[in-house]
């Protein structure tokens, strides 16, 4: 099952180095991972997309928790919780194409931030699942690049991952 | 007072209260081995190789408790010492490795002896810190001793690059006293209801054992577990690290379980109704095949480590705590308690014991006109009244010791469990001669191990180190030649130790006494005049019978009930 973990940790060099290093050293999936700083800059905020079965999880939970730099940690998939995915994604835009993919940006609520004669640029923030429905809308030959950031996440209410 | 980084490293050992020192030295710590030049607080120990340092620092922290240090220098000097940490990583043993490293300027241009030794040492460390700054140095340094020391114990690396060290730039310095991370917070009690309730249900129980493993011994609980396990009288085996937890001459002891454990242990894990685990991970040696691993029974386990629990078997009462405390606990809450164990039932769970254990599954040929190595175990356990300090190599002998060598007390057993590392006795004997030099220390080791770190000899001739050296020589890699006897039908393939050195020349080249025993009733004779030259390091060769095999074994893929005895026990 796909689960999704929160992480604040010390925003320390190496600590990523970390977090990958276990995962590929005990053989874990890694399907996403974000990381930048929170509002306190001495703090990171991760977050990281794995899947596999209760046991897997519970060992990822414990494990993380042990690297020395981990503060605190949640798997947001336990609880209700709001996840969202950005992505740059350049499309050719040429004659009939221009207004086709146009309208389908704006159904999928994207916004087209770089206009070039042949192409644009569309940015577009959602969960996965949409992001997903609009690469699938999108004819594949109009495609010439994608860019993902891969889920944040946030669990709902004023309960949170906080010192 | 203003110091340079060398100053403040060295100072920062001495608050440390650090008398020892293991290491070797080069370009990217020159800095720091002029400071220590300059006083004689801390002892350095000069190794021949930095794998011997880092197993030296490992031994004397399994004899101590307390971590063991070791430096090392860039380069080729850390990676040499990979080998020692991940020993000591996979025994959860204290330390702290400091390694040099070419100035921060350098980093990342391939450097003259530069290797990323946090990268390289990051999966087998608790920690490892890089020092960039010479005003992070005396913070990190307390940082490494309490993480190392704390919690689950385990080697910690500081990588300290040459620039950081020098001496011509100096800085207040004041070493903190304690030390508080927001990240790291190591469980100190455990829960008390969790508590109560295992005790009352090794009160329900009909067969209870106890399984008790490292973390007795580097949890220094060996005191409490003796008292609940007596107060209880409950049946007790340990793993091959918690050997000493318990004393292995007492009457409730089965002896070590697993792989090659004793008969009576593994019958007492396969039909026990309540499994009480101490300070033990359920390694594959010892579980064997997990689905058959105590199919009766609701499980007990008490660990610091969260991710040990519930990581290959999953337990029923889980308590997170340091067993010395979990323990003491206990036992008041039993001692508080009107009600006793179930005596009866446990009366039958004895004696069906006693049945298990006159199978007698250790017996042995002792009339083969050679000499058994179990024999000469045996014997140097007689001779030394059980009272020496044993470190072992890896292989059949380890596996010996282990069973014919009953420690009564912990920390007086050093061996590589969890990695294996064949050369780890030798330099392990060392570090627990340093730290303990009035005690009898016996490397006990194979043909094959004890040319994997020989060349210590002569730090131990150095440093007046008189340990003894019982080399049981079966002309084999033994433990790998009993794997093809058994599993590859007796095709021995690169096991035969040919072309030996003489070892009684080899140990007198180094300045050391060397003798050979061949004969059986010259076993006792030789062992004693070995224990007797106290300020001498001997070497005895023991030519043992090459063709002697491990029993009993649990094969892989199959259960505690299906272990393969030996054709000389006395299961009819
Ligand atoms: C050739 C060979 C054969 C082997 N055969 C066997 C065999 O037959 N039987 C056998 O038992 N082993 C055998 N081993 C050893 C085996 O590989 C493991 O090293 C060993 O079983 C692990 O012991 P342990 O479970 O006590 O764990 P350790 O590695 O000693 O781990 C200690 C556990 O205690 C916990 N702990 C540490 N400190 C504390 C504390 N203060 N409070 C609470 N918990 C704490 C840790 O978190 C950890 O979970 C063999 C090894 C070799 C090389
Ligand atoms: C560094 C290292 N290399 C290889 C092994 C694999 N191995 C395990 S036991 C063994 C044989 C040990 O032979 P010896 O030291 O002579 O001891 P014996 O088994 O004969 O008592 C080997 C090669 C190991 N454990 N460690």
């Amino acid at each position: 099952m796909r689960h999704i973990i929160s992480i604040l940790m010390e925003n320390e060099a190496g600590a990523l180095s970390r977090v990958a290093g276990l995962f590929s050293a005990r053989g874990y999936n890694i399907e996403s991972l974000t990381v930048a700083p929170t509002e306190d800059p001495t703090l990171s905020r991760m977050t990281l997309v794995t899947c596999g079965n209760n046991e897997i999880i519970e060992q990822i939970t414990k494990q993380l928790h042990k690297l020395i730099e981990v503060v605190k940690l949640a798997d947001l998939s336990e609880g209700v919780h709001i996840e969202r995915e950005m992505m740059l994604i350049k499309l050719l835009a040429k004659g009939s194409h221009r207004e086709e993919v146009k309208r389908l940006v704006e159904i999928f609520r994207g916004n087209i931030i770089d206009v070039t004669d042949t192409s644009y640029i569309v940015e577009m923030t959602g969960t996965c699942d949409k992001l997903d429905a609009f690469i699938g809308a999108v004819h594949e030959d109009l495609i010439l690049e994608t860019v993902r950031t891969g889920p944040s996440g946030i669990a709902r209410g004023t309960k949170g991952l906080s010192l | 007072m203003e110091l340079s980084g060398a100053e403040i490293l060295v100072q920062c050992l001495k608050d440390e209260g650090v008398e020892h020192l293991f290491g070797y030295p080069g370009g990217a710590v020159l800095h720091i081995y002029d400071e220590l030049f300059k006083q004689d607080e801390v002892q350095h120990i000069l190794v021949r190789h930095e794998q011997g340092a880092v197993h030296a620092a490992d031994g004397y922290a399994r004899a101590t408790g307390k971590p063991g240090v070791a430096l090392l220098t860039s380069g080729p000097g850390a990676t040499n010492g990979v080998t020692g940490i991940a020993t000591a990583y996979c025994d959860s043993i204290p330390m702290v490795v400091i390694t040099g490293q070419v100035p921060t300027p350098f980093i990342g241009s391939d450097a003259f002896q530069e290797v990323d030794t946090l990268g390289i040492t990051r999966p087998c460390v608790k920690h490892n810190f890089l020092v960039k700054d010479v005003r992070d140095l005396a913070e990190t340094m307390k940082k490494a001793f309490y993480i190392a020391t704390s919690g689950r114990p385990g080697p910690v690396v500081i990588d300290v690059p040459k620039d950081v060290t020098d001496p011509n730039i100096k800085i207040p310095h004041r070493y903190p006293k304690s030390i508080k991370m927001r990240s790291y917070n190591p469980v100190k009690r455990g829960h008390s209801g969790q508590i109560k309730k295992a005790v009352e249900l090794i009160l329900s129980a009909k067969r209870p054992v106890v399984y008790s493993g490292g973390g007795v011994v580097t949890g220094d609980g060996a005191a409490e577990l003796t008292d609940l396990v007596r107060e209880m009288n409950l049946p007790i085996t340990s793993t091959l690290m918690g050997l000493g937890g318990y004393p292995g001459t007492g009457k409730q002891f089965l002896g070590m379980l697993g792989m090659h454990g004793t008969y009576e242990a593994n019958m007492a894990m396969h039909d026990c109704d309540v499994l009480i685990a101490i300070g033990a991970r359920f390694d594959d040696r010892v579980t064997g095949k997990v689905k058959d691993f105590c199919p009766d029974a609701k499980i007990i386990h008490i660990d610091i480590d969260p991710a040990s629990i519930s990581k290959n078997v999953r337990v029923d009462i889980p308590i997170v705590g340091p067993v010395k405390q979990v323990l003491a606990d206990m036992l008041n809450v039993v001692k508080a308690r009107k009600s006793r164990p179930n005596r009866e039932a446990l009366e039958q769970w004895w004696s069906q014991l006693q049945q298990w254990r006159s199978v007698n599954c250790l017996k042995y040929n002792a009339n083969s006109g050679r000499i058994k190595p179990q024999a000469a175990i045996e014997m140097l356990h007689k001779i030394t009244g059980g009272d020496a300090i044993i470190a072992s190599d890896v292989g059949q002998h380890q596996m010996w010791v282990a069973q014919y060598y009953p420690f009564d007390k912990p920390q007086h057993w050093l061996t590589s469990g969890g990695l294996g590392t064949m050369g780890f006795g030798l330099p392990a004997a060392m570090g627990a001669k340093v730290a303990c030099p009035e005690k009898d220390v016996v490397c006990i080791t194979g043909d094959g191990s004890i040319q994997m770190n020989i060349q210590e000899l002569a730090t131990c001739q150095h440093f007046n180190l008189p340990l003894k050296v019982m080399l049981l020589n079966n002309g084999y890699l033994g433990m790998v030649r009993q794997w093809q006897e058994f599993f590859y039908g007796s095709r021995y393939s690169e096991v035969t130790v040919e072309a030996q050195p003489d070892f009684i020349k080899l140990a007198q080249a180094y300045g050391h006494v060397g003798m050979r025993v061949e004969k059986p009733e010259d076993l006792e004779g030789a062992l004693t005049e070995m224990m007797a030259m106290k300020d001498r390091l001997v070497f005895l060769d023991v030519v043992v019978d090459p063709g002697e095999n491990v029993y009993p074994m649990i094969m892989a893929g199959k259960g505690h009930h299906e272990m393969q005895l030996s054709p000389d026990c006395e299961l009819s």
